[in-house]
């Protein structure tokens, strides 16, 4: 503890930047996933292609991915950003594919009948009444995040992953306990924070 | 209350029309020739599956027939764009549908708002709609679909219909999941909302009773086909086959009794 304590500064900076990588991948993730969930909810064909996709890109082990994505984008923090947006599609889209099949068909059956286009009838009707579990998606994704972006300091990506790796080569573990201490309340905030947002849009 | 101050009921045609699901599955609807007269309460009546439903989503198109035509005043509706045709047309369903995260106000307002209706218009609209269909606005304007009973559910579900002033109003098994008394009192409101309005209504049921208390004209279907249309008084007394004997049943004497007792001005 005495290293959280001793450089809280360094540590605060590692936690921001930490948080901007998970924030920036899950936004874009998520406007990645949205349409591709919705395609893959109306089209079984496309969702069985999708979803398969996704859960391919999955199985990549994170270190592999990096590394192959290194060869291609370089080192720094615009190639974490794009390993953490193809590790949450799977999760995202699995979400939005889950929460538009749940939808009362009672519930589009009345939109169409009242006159919205298939686009209103999406945008007003579906996401809406899918978001509970779109969000249950985006929480799952966000945790994931969290824990995987620490390896994107390994590719002069930032984040609290600098403690990590710092640690292990110095053989100081107080530093890599600050590191997994900080990882770790960070995963713990957002799933509380994206459980209240759950229950907020459920009520 | 005044008198209705937009157009009076549209007239609704099938001509020829059939419709089939797939390809080796047997049809839908078959063969189906009828004219609903303009501002007329017709209901289908017949078993589940007959197709009634089917027929009733044909007229906004939610299916397309196979073969045949369906027109509105004489327009073929495959000749409307597709959303303007079903904006004028009101529909109200069993599960009411209403949008979970929208007030009931904002419910009713669905359609008026897709029309592009002025803010000011809508408001007095949906108070006005709200008290047709004797749910005090200032109570109801601001809740819920989940702080509605199934009875008053249906009732936001029917004004919705209503919004914006349409000429034909395609109402399908509405009142099927509310309970016995409840449904009494649903009935009678649209009765009484079609003698002010006189909008046409094409409303599905199974149930006979709903049937002949509320229709003009009661189209009764079997099988995909449409086997006797007639109204009310005439089908209790000359039923045009067995399977027409067999649904109006052996209590044809006691509802005749009581189809001459007005239940409701009309």
């Amino acid at each position: 503890m005495t290293y959280l304590v001793a450089h809280s500064g360094r540590v605060a900076a590692l936690l921001g930047q930490h948080v901007v990588l998970v924030a920036v991948s899950l936004a874009i993730a998520l406007t990645i996933a949205l349409p591709l969930g919705a395609l893959a909810a109306r089209r079984p064909r496309a969702g069985t292609i999708i979803l398969g996709l996704a859960g391919v890109l999955y199985t990549i082990p994170s270190l592999a991915l990096l590394a192959l994505l290194v060869t291609v984008l370089g080192l720094g923090p615009v190639t974490a950003v794009v390993a953490l947006v193809v590790y949450a599609q799977m999760v995202l889209i699995r979400g939005v594919v889950a929460g538009l099949r749940g939808v009362d068909p009672a519930l589009v059956d009345a939109a169409r009948g009242l006159g919205l286009t298939t686009r209103q009838t999406l945008l007003r009707v579906e996401f809406p009444a899918a978001l509970p579990i779109v969000l249950g998606g985006v929480r799952v994704a966000a945790v994931t995040l969290v824990a995987l972006a620490t390896v994107a300091a390994w590719i002069n990506a930032g984040g609290l992953g600098v403690l990590l790796f710092e640690g292990i080569l110095t053989q100081n573990d107080d530093k890599i306990i600050a590191g997994a201490l900080a990882a770790a309340a960070l995963a713990i905030v957002a799933d509380l924070a994206l459980r209240a947002g759950e229950r907020a849009v459920r009520r | 209350m005044k008198a209705p101050d937009h157009a009076p009921g549209a007239r609704v045609e099938f001509r020829a029309v059939s419709v089939r699901y797939g390809e080796a599955a047997a049809a839908a609807v078959t063969d189906v020739d009828l004219t609903i007269a303009a501002g007329t309460f017709a209901v289908l009546l017949g078993p589940s599956g007959c197709g009634k439903s089917t027929l009733l989503r044909t007229i906004n198109r939610l299916v397309e027939p196979t073969s045949g035509t369906v027109l509105i005043d004489g327009v073929d509706v495959r000749e409307r764009e597709l959303t303007s045709l079903r904006r004028g047309i009101g529909y109200a369903i069993q599960a009411v549908g209403l949008f979970p995260h929208y007030s009931v106000a904002r419910n009713i307002a669905v359609v008026p708002g897709l029309l592009g209706w002025e803010r000011a218009r809508i408001d007095a609209r949906v108070d006005e709609l709200l008290a047709l269909m004797r749910l005090e606005p200032s109570r109801y304007r601001d809740r819920l679909p989940r702080e509605l009973s199934g009875g008053e559910a249906q009732r936001v579900g029917v004004a919705r219909a209503l919004a914006a002033e349409p000429r034909v109003l395609l109402m399908d098994e509405p009142f099927a999941a509310v309970d016995a008394i409840v449904r009494a009192s649903l009935q009678d409101e649209i009765a009484r909302v079609h003698s002010e309005l006189r909008t046409t209504i094409v409303f599905v049921t199974h149930d006979v009773d709903e049937a002949l208390r509320l229709a003009d004209r009661v189209v009764v279907m079997n099988a995909g086909r449409v086997v006797q249309e007639a109204a009310p008084a005439e089908l209790l007394a000359g039923p045009a086959d067995d399977f027409v004997r067999s649904l109006v049943g052996v209590d044809a004497e006691t509802r005749q009794l009581t189809l001459e007792r007005p239940l409701i001005e009309r």
